[in-house]
């Protein structure tokens, strides 16, 4: 287990410098960052002083490394349009990110497991098809699509939930929450869903396909000739066997969810990390975007490697240091 | 009064083009304690007849007709649940795939001691203590070890151990074993049967032993029934069955059993093949390739008579004489 540990820490670790390296590239390749900082009518030996002066004209690789060290400190450099710490900014707009991710998570498990549960242990009933054929209306609409359509249900023609905005949030020290307050709540409830439909279906449509899968198995056979309680056999034998499938998709999923939040933050006009990135771009606002690659990343390579360790757990066949099995033979 | 009782049974199966009915009008019963062999080619009716008897047939698979009675009452009605509780506690039942009848997630002690609980009501220390105890009863050695390992530690043989001790750990009185050996290792085949015979036998339980192979049934079963095409051919004491069979089909299977000694040339072997569930031959399913078939083999069903010491379905004994 130790072993492995170190051994995908490591992985993840080159990952991660691997990115850097990118993030690090957009300063050199999107304009010569003096550009940036002088003035428009600045001389060519003012120009070379700035560049010194940063020591910009330093080889690329000790500029690299000095981008690394200061990224694994949590500096990102200052924001070209605020003029303020690109570290202050993502540390002002992750929470609302956060939070709606989480939320969005939540749902997407919360109800796509018992949902694909029932579908596959009732696949003729009259609901579970209805629930299938509104899984596809779900997997293949896009998401900005439901979104404007849930803000034209709720908001302008039922006007009961917010259309924009995050309402209104408490100070917890290092975390503004939306968790609190009504308004907060209320304003969650459209983006954290939209974000969520895609995994949500398609988290249904998984458990869904494994259960059926794994009800035919030889195994589950067995469990009901040893007279089993359905329960049993079902909620224990046989969903344990479908989570390997749904921890992977779902991890994978769960960077997805951070990357898709940058559309439902845009529809919502939800102040996360996503429209502050979307911002970045428009204003070609390098040091913002470098630091949002290296962090979503970050948070990809943790997910990952967080599944990594969950099939570990629920797979006792993955465990590779266990002492195998002697027996030879009857 | 004998443990189990089939009677008329009838295992049908709708399809689109019309009901088939994979297991027609079979009767025999099992005494406490005994241990029926059925036999039969491939699709003979043989599993099917198992599965409906602990109330497992895949749908849309279903008792067409006929009772199942253990102990005098009728088992065939009961409602799913209370079939259920029937199942391993009275009746266990082993299939053909040791390496894929246990759960790989689960330790094999967690396995056993749901088993033991969810029938006999005990604190999870003594079930404990209990299903140590069945892992040793199959000869599994280091037992208070190997209980908390998962299934892919145990091979093949070691796994239909454990499959065996499961069958058991509720002290049913019947166990319907389908083809315990076939996917192990022949070498590993005839301890796993000779450990069947043994725990059976001590906890007087019945078995019925659902297999293809001859040499099985002539070491373990008291008396062995012979299906073909869903019916029952044959059923009488084993040697007798073996040595002098009163079917036709019988004598054919028999026959056809390669023996030591000077190579044929030819391996004996019946003409024909078993028909299929959708064309069978009126009259006796067997007449296309009955060597003996008289002319009413062709329009008249045979029932199942005494002959001998046992019973057969076959007009030679009807007292139909050309």
């Amino acid at each position: 287990m130790l072993v492995f540990l170190v051994r995908r820490l490591l992985q993840a670790v080159m990952v991660m410098l691997a990115v850097a390296f990118i993030a690090f590239l957009m300063f050199r390749y999107l304009g010569d960052p003096v550009n940036n900082i002088v003035s428009q009518d600045a001389t060519q030996e003012q120009r070379e002083e700035v560049r010194k002066r940063l020591r910009l004209d330093d080889p690329l690789i000790l500029q690299y490394g000095r981008f690394v060290v200061n990224a694994a400190q949590g500096d990102f450099g200052v924001s070209y349009r605020n003029s303020r710490p690109v570290s202050a900014l993502l540390a002002e707009r992750f929470p609302a990110t956060a939070e709606l991710v989480l939320v969005a998570a939540i749902l997407s498990l919360a109800l796509g497991i018992p949902l694909g549960i029932y579908t596959a242990l009732k696949p003729r009933g009259v609901l579970s098809q209805g629930l299938q054929i509104l899984s596809l209306v779900g997997i293949s609409l896009p998401t900005f699509v439901t979104g404007i359509l849930l803000i034209l249900v709720f908001s302008v023609w039922l006007g009961w939930l917010p259309s924009f905005g995050r309402g209104d949030v408490i100070d917890i020290g290092w975390w503004w929450t939306g968790f609190l307050t009504a308004t907060g709540l209320k304003a969650l409830i459209l983006p954290s869903f939209m974000l969520c439909l895609f995994q949500l279906t398609l988290i249904m449509r998984l458990v869904r396909a494994e259960m059926l899968e794994v009800l035919r198995a030889d195994y589950i056979k067995f469990a009901r000739a040893r007279g089993l309680r359905n329960r049993t056999i079902h909620f224990r034998h046989a969903l344990k066997n479908t989570l390997i499938p749904v921890v992977t998709i779902f991890g994978l999923q769960l960077g997805g969810l951070i990357a898709f939040a940058i559309i439902t933050e845009t529809v919502f006009q939800w102040p996360g990390m996503g429209a502050l990135f979307i911002q970045a771009v428009n204003f070609t606002d390098v040091p913002v975007m470098a630091a949002y690659l290296v962090m979503v990343s970050l948070l990809f390579v943790i997910i990952n490697t967080s599944v990594d360790l969950l099939y570990n757990v629920i797979d006792p066949r993955l465990r590779t240091d266990q002492t195998r099995a002697t027996g030879r033979g009857a | 009064m004998a443990l189990l009782e089939v009677e008329n049974l009838k295992v049908e199966f709708p399809t689109r083009k019309g009901v088939l009915t994979a297991v027609d009008n079979v009767s025999f019963s099992v005494e406490q304690g005994e241990i029926l062999g059925v036999v039969g080619e491939s699709g003979a009716g043989k599993s099917m007849t198992g599965a409906a008897v602990i109330g497992l047939l895949e749908p849309p698979g279903r008792i067409g007709g006929g009772q199942i009675r253990l102990d005098g009452k009728r088992i065939d009605n009961l409602s799913p649940d209370e079939m259920r509780k029937v199942r391993g506690r009275h009746i266990g039942a082993i299939f053909q795939d040791p390496l894929t009848s246990l759960n790989p997630l689960f330790t094999v002690g967690k396995q056993l001691i749901e088993t033991i609980r969810t029938h006999l009501p005990m604190p999870a220390a003594e079930a404990r203590k209990r299903a140590i105890e069945w892992l040793a009863e199959v000869g599994i050695p280091a037992p208070d070890r190997r209980i908390d390992q998962y299934p892919h530690q145990f091979s093949g043989g070691m796994r239909q151990r454990v499959v065996i001790a499961l069958a058991l750990c509720a002290e049913p009185r019947l166990i319907i074993a389908d083809e315990p050996t076939t996917a192990l290792d022949v070498s590993v085949q005839a301890q796993i049967i000779a450990l069947l015979k043994r725990v059976c036998r001590e906890r007087n339980a019945a078995a019925i032993l659902v297999t293809h192979d001859m040499g099985v049934i002539a070491e373990t079963a008291d008396r062995v029934a012979v299906m073909y095409a869903g019916r029952l051919a044959e059923i009488g004491p084993v040697a007798r069955v073996l040595q002098k069979p009163s079917h036709p089909y019988t004598a054919g299977l028999m026959g056809s059993i390669p023996r030591i000694g000077p190579r044929p040339d030819r391996l004996v072997q019946i003409e024909g093949s078993m028909p299929r569930l959708t064309d069978i031959p009126k009259g006796c399913a067997f007449n296309p390739r009955c060597p003996k078939a008289i002319a009413e083999c062709h329009h008249l069903r045979p029932e199942l008579r005494p002959v001998a010491d046992g019973a057969a379905a076959c007009l030679l004994y009807e007292g139909v004489t050309q």
